[in-house]
């Protein structure tokens, strides 16, 4: 399995960079995961990230981009709650590139 | 999916929880059938309507515990959740001990809502 | 709807559940579960009392292949593969009761 090297600790991955285990994730991770995607991680793509973890902790799934559209605009506001927004932070898609950098699975039901 | 082709799926689950991977299997199928705006109901009857029982700890099995996840059905639009009053009943089980709001009907009701169904797939 | 079974009504409960719930309509044995149209069986005894809201078929190759197709009991009819088909073909959906 592929592994990715974080402040000289090897990290495993799946072939698509996802990582294997959800808890080897730390913010250093998530940089590091990022800076691969060309995504730099400002204050937005934080509050992003965080909110998909807390997602999945609670309901053990990653959501799919619809969903967490909706719940990014009930809890954040409509202006943040809109896909063009999410886009913006996240060019390869606010589920599958976000997911990853959150260190969570692909979301169900994305190809 | 093209825009005005919905289908009415019904999602039978009539197995518990872990001893087999139906009810895993099923909840992935439900969350991908939404995310393709369907209209989409789920039925608990017999044993699955232990997928819903509150509390449950699967540590000590080394196994996901998936039943979080009926909870983000609703974030998902999936609403209409049916369990059988005698299946619920037969297992000493009321409404309060369920992780999810459902709507508890009689096998007669249930059936007549089976019969309305597009598409039925059992688990 | 077309009710299709196809477990052994004396190893597991679909027989049971589809009887219970299903809407009145047609119901196919198939597989294990053609031992429910057997005389004499327990299975049999749930069909005879289900003729009056169901049409009941059973597949022949099935219940040849469990050397049981002289013993089906009155009421439930059998069909071949071209049945099992038509069966299909003639109702809006189909409901596998697994």
């Amino acid at each position: 399995m592929p592994t990715i090297d974080v402040n000289g600790k090897p990290y495993e991955t799946d072939e698509e960079g996802y990582l294997v285990n959800l808890a080897d994730w730390n913010e250093d991770v998530a940089n590091y995961i990022a800076k691969a995607e060309n995504v730099d991680m400002s204050q937005n793509h934080w509050e992003v990230v965080n909110f998909l973890r807390k997602y999945y902790d609670e309901y053990q799934i990653a959501p799919a981009v619809r969903v967490l559209t909706k719940a990014i605009g009930k809890q954040l506001g409509p202006e943040k709650g809109n896909s063009q927004y999410l886009y913006e932070l996240f060019p390869y898609g606010p589920a599958k590139q976000a997911c990853k950098i959150a260190g969570l699975p692909k979301p169900t039901g994305c190809v | 999916m093209s825009e005005g082709t919905s289908k009415k799926f019904m999602f039978v689950n009539r197995t518990a929880p872990y001893g087999t991977a139906y009810a895993l299997e099923s909840l992935e199928v439900v969350l991908i059938t939404a995310a393709f705006d369907q209209d989409v109901s789920l039925v608990f009857v017999d044993d699955g309507v232990w997928q819903l029982k509150k509390g449950q700890q699967t540590k000590g099995i080394e196994t996901k515990n998936f039943s979080p996840t009926y909870r983000a059905l609703e974030g998902y639009d999936v609403e209409k959740l049916y369990v059988e009053r005698e299946s619920l009943e037969a297992r000493g089980l009321a409404e309060a001990d369920l992780i999810v709001d459902v709507e508890v009907l009689d096998s007669a009701a249930l059936g007549k809502l089976m019969a309305e169904q597009d598409v039925v797939l059992s688990f | 709807m077309l009710n299709i079974v196809n477990k052994s009504p004396a190893e597991r409960s679909a027989l049971d559940a589809c009887l219970r719930i299903a809407a009145p309509g047609a119901i196919l044995l198939i597989e294990d579960a053609v031992y429910a149209a057997v005389r004499g069986t327990t299975g049999a005894a749930k069909i005879a009392g289900a003729l009056d809201r169901f049409k009941v078929y059973a597949l022949l190759p099935d219940l040849e292949a469990r050397a049981v197709a002289d013993r089906v009991i009155d009421g439930v009819t059998t069909v071949d593969y071209g049945g099992f088909v038509d069966l299909v073909a003639e109702h809006n959906a189909c409901q596998s009761w697994l």
